[in-house]
């Protein structure tokens, strides 16, 4: 659980980094989304196979944290066994709750996601043969874009997930050490949550406002 | 004071319980949560009635034999005057207003099964404590105490983790019915001393066993235990539990420990 959330946190670091390639203009952005279709590791690997090998990491880890949560709860649901008649919550967060309907939803936004910038089968505003930043730009622009507002939506709930999981996984790896380390790793999950959201929201919105066209 | 109670009634672990109210008056502020349940059972009895059963030994907060769950919070702290962590036989009468509803209900957890009314069985932490919650020496006269140097920070948190009573407010409090916080304190107690070094990874790895053996959940991190642990062991002392749990999966068996 722990370890393949990480993965998949790493990876959304690394995505944000490389939508924020939309600020330096088309040929950057470009060049990016073709280096990572093709010349990662090249020479080393052939053209085009090391994105092979990156999804299909990606794909057993969210495999695996599915596999994982699914075990944990039906073990969790039986071990509560009846519930209470009254129950205070005292110490849980709303994202330490919702992490499992959260991570359901956060599912199937990404199968949306992917069948509409990778397999460009749910095309929004843009043709299936546009270069990926003319396809970034018509999808996010034009004043409120329903799609700005519906990926930011999307980036709240990935958000919330991330801050309770960024705190968890640490702690079940055992860094949660003492009452001060317990205030970092906190400190450290909502850095991460918080960076995750303006790092993504800030090219869409860019686009919306006109400042990339 | 006149306290309107609601509480839970099971006559044993195979009837389905239910609620039920009861009025209890002449209920004076400096009773504790106890000794009101002892003037509504006296009343019961002089009305012919089933007592209502629950467990009590020390009265005094220090041996983890009482807990109830009250107004939904394990111990009732969320009840208490100011906010204190605290056992059931310390939270006292002078915490409610007068006329005052108060749930009542027992430990509710799959492994915690309800005996009669508000007891549970809690011998699954026996079971947690027997599969490695010790240190095998050989008894015999005390050994001078210098010859043994603890860290002073060490002992602290040795210390801290050791006063864990056993009570089972964590696995009540717990949305996953884990005994994490339970079995991690004496984990930690055992870890932070010379003595527990022989058996330490052995220990971790029979105890969490005992522990998903015995069906508690799993830990996920949300704190709800260590906010109603009367001795208000840290939620530290999970993570130092996967610590020590990461580490004997690299040594086989512990032996190399």
């Amino acid at each position: 659980m722990a370890i393949t959330g990480l993965l998949l946190i790493a990876f959304l670091l690394m995505h944000m980094v490389g939508n924020l390639k939309m600020f330096l203009g088309p040929e950057s952005f470009n060049h990016y989304a073709e280096w990572l279709k093709g010349e990662i590791l090249y020479p080393i690997f052939p053209k085009g196979s090391f994105i092979w090998l990156f999804r299909f990491v990606l794909l057993a880890s969210i495999v695996a944290h599915m596999y994982s949560a699914w075990v944990l709860t039906i073990r969790d649901r039986a071990a509560r066994g009846s519930n209470y008649v009254v129950t205070k919550r005292r110490a849980q967060t709303y994202s330490a709750r919702t992490m499992r309907w959260g991570g359901v939803i956060l599912a199937g936004f990404l199968v949306f996601h992917l069948l509409q910038f990778t397999t460009r089968t749910f095309l929004t505003g843009f043709t299936a043969t546009d270069d990926p930043y003319t396809m970034f730009v018509k999808s996010f622009s034009g004043p409120m874009s329903f799609m700005v507002i519906l990926y930011a939506l999307w980036l709240v709930a990935v958000c919330m997930h991330v801050r309770h999981a960024v705190w968890s996984a640490l702690t079940t790896l055992g860094l949660n050490t003492s009452e001060r380390a317990r205030g970092v790793l906190n400190s450290l999950a909502w850095i991460v949550a918080v960076l995750l959201f303006v790092g993504f929201i800030a090219a869409p919105l860019a686009v919306m406002f006109g400042w990339i066209k | 004071m006149i306290i309107n109670l609601r509480v839970w009634r099971q006559p044993n672990a195979q009837t389905p319980g239910k609620m039920v109210a009861y009025r209890v008056e002449g209920v004076s502020e400096d009773m504790s949560f106890l000794e009101m349940l002892d003037l509504l059972n006296e009343d019961l009895t002089v009305r012919g009635e089933e007592p209502v059963a629950f467990d009590s030994d020390c009265r005094e907060g220090i041996c983890g034999m009482c807990g109830v769950v009250i107004n939904g919070s394990a111990h009732g702290r969320a009840s208490s005057h100011g906010d204190v962590p605290t056992t059931t036989c310390q939270l006292h009468m002078r915490s409610f207003a007068d006329g005052a509803t108060i749930d009542v209900e027992p430990w509710r957890a799959g492994s915690f099964p309800v005996i009669k009314d508000l007891v549970v069985d809690r011998s699954a932490f026996d079971r947690i404590i027997s599969a490695g919650g010790f240190i095998s020496i050989n008894a015999g006269s005390a050994p001078e105490a210098h010859s043994v140097p603890v860290p002073k920070l060490q002992a602290d948190r040795a210390f801290d983790a050791a006063t864990c009573i056993g009570c089972g407010a964590c696995v009540a409090a717990c949305p996953n019915g884990s005994a994490m916080l339970f079995t991690s304190a004496k984990i930690t107690h055992l870890a932070m001393l010379p003595q527990g070094q022989p058996e330490r990874y052995l220990r971790v790895k029979n105890m969490v066993a005992q522990h998903d053996a015995e069906g508690f959940g799993g830990c996920t991190n949300i704190g709800e235990c260590a906010d109603v642990c009367p001795k208000q062991i840290p939620l530290d002392a999970i993570s130092q539990l996967n610590r020590d749990l990461l580490k004997s999966l690299f040594k086989g068996e512990g032996k190399t420990a």
